[in-house]
């Protein structure tokens, strides 16, 4: 649980939370191995290895020497030894830590403002009925066709005007903006139930203190599913940061990756051990929450950004 | 939060009233709350997406530059250019024509991908972290991989085709295989996403539908077209929306892999928009551009609401 979650309250009790798992399951039966089953493992096993190759492929590289893994023809495996040169070069000189670092903050912090002003907004739509509610929720909806691509050449404009232009905030803010994610969180609000917050009502709590802590707590699977969709869309977004940074010390790392590579030629093991490096937290932070991101996609259909 | 400020005390007599009075008030209460807690969502939504959406609309009739230079209002004088502009449209098309390569692999696939792992075969996990680690990655990473597995002679597909006596292709380079290498490239990379968006639609699909059809005598491949598909249906809805509108905001790794080459080859219209805007300068030619783009999506997005609407009525 590192960055992504959002300000969940002290008093989260057991009980509160088991009842808001979302119902769906798959059935796991062991069946017989028929033939039809052997054919589908077979051609899946085969997909598979075919979704794997370039991963697999990359990772080793990474561990050739640079002579090695520009050689041709190709070797399959490091025939002059596994060399760990490409990590420690990348590591020890260049931005590449530097890089990561910029990632980890950005992401984060859009990750963080999303979850929280998404998830003020979607109970707001989900429990208070105000007017223009309706009309809101569907300007909110409408907003997910504006694509943010075509959006560039104002934001910059706008960045200019702001001083903005090579800040952690000019990368930040505007991607802060997640339509969909309102949505998917009102959804999910609504189909918590009205009596559990009642309760706490004639009690005398605030509404806030009701959201803090009642409702996020039994939204933790969907909180924990939009954190890591917004943080994945954020950690590899090119495009706006590419475009709002300019100084190489500010870069993330997809843009500075991007300009290394630009500048420089392909270096094959280098670039894979940077790869590697960029990918790895995205990839330990999915298999940590593998089940819940799949348990929360099939109760909303998170749309990806 | 004093929402009424103004608060009187009912006739003592009226309990009727005071009912009605109350609940107003806490109606009152309710508008001030709903908007509060929007507020935060709002200023942003307002500052970066209306506030941009809005300016790139007037910027689009003037001939503003990067530079600071500002030519003023010339009316719909970039959308008379942009229209007669060949690149305009040979980058429109390209987009359009990575859209159509792209989306129906990617549609067709991962419902495939979905079905053959959702028979219950031992090693969910390992499928399920198969197939969607791609979509993990940054287009960097996957552009650095697949520039180099197209590598025309360190490439590990060309070797492959060594292997299997086949001629060398050049992916990257020849104007008739570029635009499909990216499209392998990203189908490779995103078709993750739609994986699991139907892999959560088939696990939801009741038992007990499939346990009558067997009683009934259906086969393995009826109850695909009877069952499987129409319970699908929804999902597929939503997979081909989110999956076009994706595909058309195509631009990191084609930037990244081919540039747009070769000869333009692949150049999608956000890389043109790119190229007008901060290499070019012209900014409100480019936000032009952007709006040309911006209303063909909405077009699409009308006629496909229309077509889905009218089959449901039918």
């Amino acid at each position: 649980m590192t960055t992504t979650t959002a300000p969940t309250p002290r008093s989260a009790r057991a009980d509160e939370r088991s009842a808001s798992r979302p119902t769906m399951k798959a059935p796991r039966r062991r069946r017989p191995m028929t033939p039809g089953r052997i054919v589908a493992l077979v051609v899946l096993a085969l997909l598979a290895l075919l979704w794997l190759i370039p991963v697999v492929w990359a990772v080793i590289t990474s561990f050739k020497t640079e002579g090695e893994a520009a050689a041709s023809p190709i070797t399959i495996l490091p025939e002059s030894g596994w060399v760990l040169d490409a990590y420690t070069t990348t590591l020890s000189a260049g931005l590449v830590p530097r890089w990561a670092w910029n990632s980890l903050l950005t992401a984060s912090a859009v990750t963080i403002i999303t979850v929280v002003i998404s998830a003020l907004a979607g109970y707001a739509l989900s429990r208070f009925n105000f007017v223009g509610s309706k009309a809101l929720l569907a300007v909110i909806i409408a907003s997910i066709l504006i694509p943010a691509q075509i959006l560039i050449v104002p934001l910059f404009q706008q960045m200019l005007l702001f001083n903005m232009v090579d800040t952690y905030w000019g990368v930040i803010l505007p991607q802060v903006i997640a339509a969909p994610m309102v949505f998917i969180l009102k959804k999910f609000f609504d189909q918590i139930p009205r009596a559990l917050e009642e309760a706490a009502l004639v009690d005398g709590a605030s509404r806030l203190r009701i959201l803090l802590q009642i409702v996020l707590p039994l939204s933790r699977p969907i909180l924990g599913a939009v954190s890591i969709f917004v943080f994945i869309g954020a950690w590899n977004n090119f495009l706006w940061p590419f475009i709002v940074i300019n100084r190489s010390e500010l870069m993330t790392l997809p843009v500075g990756l991007q300009t290394v590579i630009s500048a420089y030629g392909i270096q094959y093991a280098a670039n894979m051990a940077q790869a590697v490096l960029a990918a790895l937290p995205l990839i330990v932070l999915f298999v940590f929450f593998q089940r819940q991101i799949i348990k929360s996609i099939s109760t909303t259909g998170i749309a990806g950004t | 939060m004093t929402t009424a400020p103004t608060r009187r005390r009912p006739p003592a007599s009226s309990m009727q009233t005071e009912a009605r009075e109350g609940l107003r008030l806490r109606r009152r209460s309710e508008n001030v709350r709903g908007w509060l807690y929007c507020s935060p969502f709002l200023f942003f939504f307002l500052m970066f997406l209306v506030w941009p959406t809005v300016s790139g609309l007037y910027m689009s009739f003037t001939g503003r530059t990067l530079t600071g230079a500002n030519t003023g209002w010339v009316g719909v004088e970039n959308y008379v250019e942009a229209f007669a502009d060949p690149e305009v449209w040979s980058s429109l098309a390209n987009t359009v024509w990575f859209t159509v390569l792209s989306a129906v692999p990617l549609v067709v696939l991962a419902l495939l991908l979905a079905v053959l792992v959702n028979t219950g075969l031992p090693g969910q996990w390992f499928w399920r972290l198969s197939f969607f680690l791609p979509y993990l990655l940054a287009s960097t990473v996957i552009s650095l991989f697949w520039t180099w597995l197209f590598n025309p002679q360190l490439g590990l597909l060309n070797t492959a085709l060594g292997w299997a006596g086949l001629e060398p292709i050049q992916w990257l380079t020849d104007e008739n295989w570029a635009m499909h290498s990216v499209v392998i490239a990203t189908v490779w990379w995103t078709i993750g996403f739609n994986f699991l968006l139907y892999l959560a639609a088939l696990q939801s699909i009741p038992d007990q539908l499939y346990e009558a059809a067997a009683l009934d005598g259906a086969g393995t491949w009826r109850k695909f077209i009877s069952i499987t598909l129409p319970q699908l249906a929804p999902t597929t809805v939503l997979v081909v929306v989110l999956q076009i509108l994706a595909s058309l905001k195509i631009f990191d790794q084609i930037y990244q892999m081919t540039g747009g080459g070769p000869a333009g080859a692949t150049r999608p219209i956000l890389q043109y928009v790119y190229e007008v805007g901060f290499t070019g300068y012209r900014l409100g030619y480019a936000s032009a551009i952007s709006y040309i783009f911006f209303f063909s999506i909405i077009a699409i997005s009308v006629v496909y609401t229309v077509a889905i609407t009218r089959r449901r009525v039918k």
